[in-house]
């Protein structure tokens, strides 16, 4: 191969490229992203991000005064302006000093040969980021500990990184990368790491409103937040929209969650640990609504009726109206597989692969949110990071030789409490207190089916939790076909 | 010097937390004592809490694994090291010596500040009421 393509330059995509690179990948690899950011990570933009607490506390302010420091970050603003202007400008042809080489399609192909380094018309960067294609502000003690990279590593692989660029089409044979500045990449083999996005109320688009998966989203919402004491209504009470509502209240804002289900997260955690969840929202002083869902939301003109509309209430189907501030739309995510139009590869639930996140084409490798791994598709960030190892063997073997077969884990931290799960729970499971109890705040659940531990939950009891996701995981893998379980807890 | 605990109340495989601030971890690796910063690199977790194998620890919520030794990280998602401690047993006592904020490894990817970190490293010390 001589030419790999990352599609989504967050978290699945850092990993597959690392993979690729440390897995003897010495070819071109070009990596493309939809944000204008250099990779960062998802979850603490629900928790200390947006609780915009001294992140960085006793341990990233020295690596962050490093980032901050260093000549390629905070380097002349000239470059950054110059490197945002190549990104904005349009890209009929490709890169000066021959990035377009041999037969490249229309419309600039870029093939084979070196990107040289430096901002290009293309808004290419090879090495070493440009203050412009960095965009966390590193500066900032809360944005940098985000950055899943640093500049030492981004030179290290060496890749063409395409920012703020969306793919938007592969060709039916996975050899070309359309992009929607006009560009097509031309290349050997793909990894999709598109990932998810936020689902979103139908409707027009209201101020005061707002979803949470992005860093601009995170930074739209901190603003509101900051803005004194709100009246904050969190819609959907799964783990974003109940991270989001935790930290509404330690924040100091009215908060209400509103569930359609009779109680959240029952799909994920089945109904005992669901009903201690939502005791959570309740000791944490916000108010929990379930069972009902939402019929619309009210709004006004701000400041006349010539100014933009802003949300005012949330209408509830039951006829309830819940006056509102600032609503968090937390309702799930979709996949971003839309622009893989060819229906073998990706339909509305992701794209799909074999157990070993190969697609149907040997060469167009899926990992983290979008790829529905051997039927399954997980929205967790250790899948996300545990996925590009075994899909980037695939990849450079030309065909499945490995299976992903990890165990399921997330964690979710809320109202002070850590929760962690691991495994696969079955519907039809019982529950146990094998330490602590959940009145304490502390205690480690077991999910067992015909006596044997088949899942986990703990709550402020990482030792032992630890201990149990081991056992589980050593299970799993002396039994590689479906009936995975570890013997019943002493 | 921070006193700990009495030895034999920190047998092999077990670890402790001193609240200082920032917190420590103390732990027996099969008979060698190891200090370090007790919160992770990466985010927060309480190392003290993780999965101690030989000098090795994980951390309890994205698995990164850090030397006790060097305090160096073995792998993602940490890319930094933890600061390390001194550690002696005085008349059956484990004591912590606190490094200097200053000498905090700044990077991983920073060789000279990592070595002089190491340096201050005081390694196993096993035998009860030996000086440190
Ligand atoms: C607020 C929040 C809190 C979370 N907390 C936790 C938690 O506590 N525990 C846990 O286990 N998980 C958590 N998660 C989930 C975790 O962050 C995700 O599983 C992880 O980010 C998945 O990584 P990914 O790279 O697959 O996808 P993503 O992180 O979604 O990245 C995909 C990237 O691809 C880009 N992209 C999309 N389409 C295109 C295109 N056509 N062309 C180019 N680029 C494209 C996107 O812009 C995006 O940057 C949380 C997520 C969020 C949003
Ligand atoms: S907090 Fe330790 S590995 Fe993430």
């Amino acid at each position: 191969m001589k030419t790999v393509t990352v599609v989504g330059a967050s978290l699945a995509g850092l990993y597959a490229a690392r993979e690729l690179r440390a897995q003897g990948y010495d070819g071109r690899l070009v990596i493309i992203g939809a944000e204008p950011h250099f990779p960062y990570d998802r979850p603490p933009l629900s928790k200390d991000f947006l609780a915009n607490k001294d992140f960085l506390a006793n341990k990233d302010f020295l690596a962050n005064t490093d980032l901050a420091a260093d000549s390629d970050f905070s380097a002349n603003k000239d470059l950054a302006a110059n490197a945002d202007e190549a990104a904005a400008a349009p890209l009929g042809g490709a890169a000066p000093g021959g990035a377009n080489a041999g037969g490249a399609a229309p419309g600039g192909a870029t093939r084979g040969g070196a990107i040289p380094g430096g901002p290009t018309p293309g808004g290419v960067t090879r090495g070493r980021p440009l203050p412009g294609q960095a965009p966390l502000d590193e500066t900032t003690p809360d944005e940098a500990p985000l950055a899943l990279t640093d500049p030492d590593e981004i030179a290290e692989l060496a890749a063409d990184w395409l920012l703020g660029v969306h793919a938007t089409a592969l060709d039916p044979r996975g050899r070309a990368v359309h992009l929607d500045d006009g560009r097509t990449v031309v290349t050997d083999g793909v990894v999709v790491a598109t990932g998810a996005s936020a689902r979103r109320l139908p409707g027009p688009r209201l101020a005061g409103v707002h979803t949470l998966r992005t860093l601009d989203d995170a930074r739209a919402l901190r603003a509101e937040l900051t803005r004194g004491p709100r009246g904050v209504v969190v819609i959907g009470g799964g783990f974003i929209g109940a991270e989001t509502a935790s930290t509404c209240a330690a924040l100091g804002h009215d908060v209400t969650v509103v569930e359609a289900a009779p109680l959240p997260l029952i799909p994920q955690l089945g109904p005992e640990m669901a009903a201690f969840c939502a005791d959570l929202h309740r000791h944490g002083g916000v108010r929990l609504l379930t069972g009902t869902g939402v019929a619309g939301l009210r709004h006004a003109a701000v400041g006349g009726t010539t100014g933009p509309e802003r949300v005012t209430a949330v209408e509830l189907t039951d006829g309830r109206l819940l006056p509102a501030d600032v609503v968090v739309v937390g309702i799930g995510a979709t996949p971003n597989s839309g622009w893989l139009t060819d229906g073998a590869l990706a339909d509305r639930d992701g794209v799909r692969c074999d157990g070993g996140c190969v697609t149907s084409l040997p060469q167009v490798v899926a990992v983290g949110d979008v790829a529905r791994v051997g039927g399954v598709r997980a929205e967790h960030w250790t899948s996300a990071t545990e996925q590009p190892r075994v899909a980037v063997r695939n990849l450079l073997a030309a065909h499945t030789v490995e299976t992903f077969s990890a165990l399921p884990y997330f964690w979710s931290d809320q109202y002070g409490s850590r929760i962690q799960f691991a495994g696969h729970r079955p519907a039809d499971a019982t529950v146990r207190i094998a330490e602590g109890s959940p009145d304490s705040g502390s205690f480690l659940a077991l999910y067992e089916q015909a006596g044997q531990v088949r899942a986990a939950l703990a709550v402020n009891r990482p030792r032992p939790f630890m201990k149990v996701r081991r056992r589980l995981r050593a299970q799993r893998s002396a039994e590689p076909d479906g009936t995975r379980s570890a013997r019943a807890a002493p | 010097m921070i006193p700990v605990c009495r030895i034999e109340d920190l047998p092999a495989g077990e670890s402790v937390r001193l609240d200082t601030t920032p917190p420590v971890a103390v732990f027996n690796a099969d008979g060698a004592l190891y200090a370090v910063d007790d919160t992770c690199t990466h985010q927060d977790a309480s190392l003290s809490e993780g999965w101690l194998e030989g000098c090795l620890v994980e951390c309890p919520l994205h698995a990164a694994t850090f030397d006790l030794r060097t305090g160096e990280p073995m792998c993602l998602p940490a890319r930094r090291a933890v600061r390390t401690h001194r550690v002696s047993v005085v008349d059956g006592t484990v004591h912590v010596h606190l490094t200097e904020p200053t000498a905090v490894p700044v990077s991983v990817r920073t060789p000279a500040t990592t070595t002089a970190s190491a340096a201050v490293t005081s390694g196993p010390l096993a035998t009860k009421g030996s000086a440190a």
